[in-house]
């Protein structure tokens, strides 16, 4: 057996270099005569430029450029465009927004960007930006998604007919869920806010641009090197792709947030073909949390209804998703999961979701963690408690009697449909009752009694939940390639973006078995436009099933070449090799050749070999429809009475996330989203003073992420396999799991705690108590 | 300005007030200390200076003078090989801050509590959420030491 091969828990390749200091993020790159650069934000959520005066900062010793929206414009440049509005995906038409590098006329929140700065230091380049004087005519801000959608509210973008409205979705069966509603004989009701939240990676974002024999090159802290040359190229620059070469190296945390091109990585490019030096751009951290795309902004209105058996007979739901100021790269993606996966694993036989996508004075919304699945899980599993309560049937049981079982699977969600149907699901495998079982088991469900008695022994409340989440994973198509050295070694060469999730170690341990090569003789070449033909980059808990996929076409393509060149070496047909464990085997005789020889022989300068080709590489591709993750976690917590401060005591989690190739990286990414999602739940919380825009949560003083004292000491956890039959390896995704499950069962385990019905995230000690104070008086 | 580093004495012309995260970075190329946040909220450019974790991106270089800086660069410990053990960095870049808090809790208080690790890593934000297995490794660490 291979010690090193799928399933196993091999230990990260990458991690010696992280643990040494020797990781290499962009900021680490200083390449000669490099500049520097500083952006000018908008301190008006809403504001016209009447007029730039850089002359006082170009004055400055040291200072070599200032850029505006109006040299932007002069010289050609394009705007950022989202990849796709749901018109492409004939849905309804959309305000579609092009993101300037730099606003020209008008600042459209606080954090829009304004100028560009280059200087010789870092620290001139501030300074030089605070010299920057720009004359704005401050102009009603609408900073609530809920106040932006109300008629007359200030416009984000004048020239659309439909106010603030970016697009409008819908799904489902107006007809069919009127009809259900009618007849039905439970019905339940939540008003919900999704709170913003924002990725916060520890590594600011930054980027180097470098223009030379007139081609550029750009260093920037991305997961989908690809996808900023693409848009960069074509949108903005409008020069063919071989003039730009994008190097994304390691980076320190992107949680989709690094998924989007930034004004920033146009800048650098811009501002370095201007003065022929490079120049280096690295955000501040108040930048990071001004500048960089948030996620969630969500409030939804849903109902459920039910018969009196306590099944589910329709839901309905309105929501406002904000945008923000523009419609980001992928901008429609968590407003459109946000509705399409809110049938969750139960049956629903009726549903009418829709939801107004909003242009609010903030800063842009897009895909974090999650994207819309944790929007969607939020929503029923709230009204399924809430359901639970109205029928008086124990939650779990309510859960079970509408679980689709795995009979009905492939299941079609959008079975009675008439509006949206192209973007709902065909689930294709799922076990939910059984891996219920098994969380209510290894979280001893039944001994919460006797825990809620210690608990009021010592004055705290304690609640639980159960809830069960699925979501969507995997996205767009896929390319791998492998290639041998000479020396026998492997190269694997990925159109995905690894940044934290150990693919080095992954795509290892798969080609390692699929071709018998040592796992240590195997290494990832990735995140450089120039070394990778072609790739799409690393979100939607994609990589392995569509990366592991493509490069699973490349390994059956390296065997049937090189089986031609082992029937030489063997010295018979090739119709007589079969390839077996690393090996090739001339059938019924013991004669063998390993993978590794028959590699070699293609790199031999002279002789009968060469007429095999020079050299032993393929390529792969998937385009592999999406797979489903989904599990079941369950959460108590105590509250604190005096406080409001609430402490989770125990958290169990059993996932599906198809076959597992690497149990510990597994387990490392399903604790890393639950560290989010909780954070979601208690703690974290973009705000905008409503009036001025203005943020007043831009520091890690007031954004409250979660740190080692505030996470459970301990999560039970385990993995049942139920392999994924929409892609070859079985695999289903793990990335943004946690972070869809946690949010409800949080919340829903607090409500259970305070006996409430309703308490918006983050529930903070402040608001945990007043709503005691409220429920109490 | 002369002070040692990880051992070694340098001297580095910087203006005294530039910070000493900067100097590391910029002029001596230790950049295995990271910029996170610039205000010391992270601990992502932490370095022990005479023995004691301090954030390295708003202390003056000043502060440094004539005393001993440890980064990253300058340990090969325990702590680093519980680390690998528990399989606990993700992107990475919270990972040398972490090295430095714990390296000195171990030295100051050998066998701590679990608690007490959780409390002594208070200052590094990990936004991966490997704080339970970072945890953990401190306990291994501080288990093997012995």
């Amino acid at each position: 057996m291979n010690r090193h091969g799928i399933g196993q828990p091999v230990r990260r390749v990458e991690d010696q270099r992280f643990l040494t200091g020797k990781a290499r993020y962009v900021d680490d790159i200083q390449l000669p005569h490099m500049l520097h650069g500083a952006v000018v934000m908008s301190p008006h959520a809403h504001a016209r430029i009447k007029g730039i005066d850089a002359t006082q900062a170009l004055a400055m010793a040291g200072v070599h450029l200032v850029l505006t929206g109006e040299d932007a414009r002069k010289e050609g440049l394009g705007g950022i465009p989202p990849l796709f509005m749901p018109e492409d995906m004939g849905g309804p038409k959309g305000y579609r927004t092009f993101r300037p590098l730099l606003e020209p006329a008008k600042a459209r929140y606080v954090g829009d960007r304004i100028a560009f700065v280059v200087a010789d230091t870092p620290e001139l380049a501030r300074l030089a930006a605070e010299k920057v004087e720009i004359d704005y005519e401050p102009l009603p801000a609408v900073v609530q998604v809920a106040d932006a959608a109300k008629e007359g509210a200030p416009k984000v973008w004048d020239d659309n007919p439909a106010g603030n409205l970016a697009f409008p979705l819908m799904m489902g069966n107006k007809d069919a869920t009127d009809a259900a509603f009618a007849k039905a004989k439970h019905t339940v009701a939540v008003r919900l806010y999704n709170n913003r939240i924002t990725a916060n990676t520890m590594e600011p974002r930054c980027c180097i641009g470098d223009f030379a024999n007139d081609a550029y090159t750009l260093y920037t802290s991305s997961q989908n090197p690809h996808g900023v040359r693409g848009i960069l190229s074509g949108a903005v620059f409008k020069m063919p792709d071989k003039n730009l070469r994008v190097i994304s190296p390691d980076v320190g945390g992107g949680f989709g947030m690094k998924g989007d091109i930034y004004p920033e990585d146009g800048l650098v490019l811009w501002a370095s073909r201007k003065l022929g030096r490079p120049v280096k751009w690295v955000a501040t951290r108040t930048e990071s949390l001004l500048g960089d795309n948030h996620g969630r902004d969500q409030l939804i209105s849903a109902e459920m209804a039910l018969d009196e058996n306590g099944k589910i007979l329709a839901l309905k739901a309105q929501a406002l998703h904000a945008v923000g100021a523009y419609v980001t790269n992928a901008g429609v993606v968590p407003v459109l999961c946000a509705l399409r996966n809110i049938p969750n694993v139960y049956v629903v036989p009726a549903m009418l979701v829709m939801s107004k996508a909003t242009f609010t004075h903030t800063t842009p919304l897009g895909p974090y963690r999650g994207a819309g699945r944790p929007e969607a899980s939020y929503v029923i599993e709230r009204l399924m408690d809430e359901a639970a309560k109205k029928t008086g049937i124990d939650p779990v049981e309510l859960r079970r009697r509408n679980f689709i079982p795995p009979s009905a699977m492939p299941y079609d969600t959008t079975a009675n449909w008439t509006v949206g149907k192209p973007v709902g699901w065909t689930y294709d495998s799922g076990e939910f009752a059984k891996l219920t079982d098994r969380a209510l088991e290894i979280s001893d469900w039944k001994g919460f009694e006797k825990r809620k008695k210690q608990s009021e022994e010592k004055n705290r409340l304690r609640g639980r939940s159960l809830i069960y989440y699925l979501e969507d994973s995997g996205v767009f198509n896929e390319r791998m390639e492998l290639r041998f050295d000479p020396s026998g070694t492997v190269t694997v060469v990925a159109g995905t973006h690894n940044h934290g999730q150990g693919h080095a170690t992954t795509y290892a341990q798969m080609v390692s078995d699929w071709l018998g090569v040592p796992f240590e003789n195997i290494r990832l070449v990735q995140g450089d436009t120039d070394a990778v033909s072609f790739g799409r980059g690393t979100y939607a808990s994609r990589s392995t099933m569509l990366g592991g996929s493509a490069l699973k076409g490349a390994a059956d393509a390296i065997v049937e070449k090189a089986k031609h060149m082992a029937g030489h070496l063997l010295e018979t047909a090739v119709t007589d090799i079969e390839f077996e464990e690393g090996k090739f085997k001339v059938k019924g005789t013991d004669k063998a050749i390993a993978m590794t020889d028959v590699a070699k022989a293609f790199y031999r300068p002279v002789g009968p070999t060469t007429r095999f080709g020079t050299g032993l590489d393929a390529s792969g591709s998937s385009a592999v429809p999406p797979s489903f993750p989904n599990g079941c976690h369950i959460c108590e917590l105590e509250v604190d009475p005096e406080t409001g401060v609430v402490e989770i005591d125990r958290y169990t989690v059993v996932d599906d996330v198809g076959r597992v190739i690497n149990p510990m990286i597994c387990h490392g990414q399903i604790e890393g989203a639950l560290a989010q999602g909780i954070g979601q739940a208690l703690m974290e919380n973009v705000a905008f003073d409503a009036e001025s825009g203005q943020m007043l949560s831009a520091s890690f003083m007031d954004y409250a992420m979660p740190r080692a004292a505030d996470l459970p000491a301990h999560y039970e956890m385990d993995f049942i396999d139920v392999p994924a039959k929409t892609n070859p390896l079985g695999v289903k995704g793990v990335g943004e799991a946690g972070c869809v499950g946690a949010p409800p069962v949080v919340m829903n385990a607090l409500l259970d705690a305070l006996k409430i019905d309703h308490l918006d995230m983050p529930a903070t000690p402040h608001r945990v108590w007043q709503a005691m104070q409220k429920a109490k008086a | 300005m002369k002070f040692t580093v990880n051992g070694k004495p340098v001297e580095v012309e910087a203006g005294e007030n530039t910070p000493l995260l900067y100097v590391l970075r910029n002029d001596l190329g230790l950049v295995g200390t990271r910029f996170g946040c610039g205000s010391g909220q992270c601990g992502a450019c932490f370095v022990m200076v005479d023995g004691r974790p301090m954030a390295s991106c708003d202390l003056p270089v000043s502060f440094a003078m004539n005393k001993s800086v440890t980064t990253v660069e300058g340990l090969s410990g325990k702590v680093q090989k519980a680390l690998l053990a528990e399989q606990a960095a993700q992107c990475g870049y919270c990972m040398s801050g972490i090295i430095i808090s714990a390296e000195f809790l171990l030295q100051k208080n050998p066998h701590p509590s679990e608690s007490e690790v959780r409390s002594a890593l208070d200052k590094n934000l990990c936004r991966c959420g490997s704080h339970n297995r970072v945890v953990r490794a401190v306990m291994r660490a501080s288990r093997e030491q012995a």
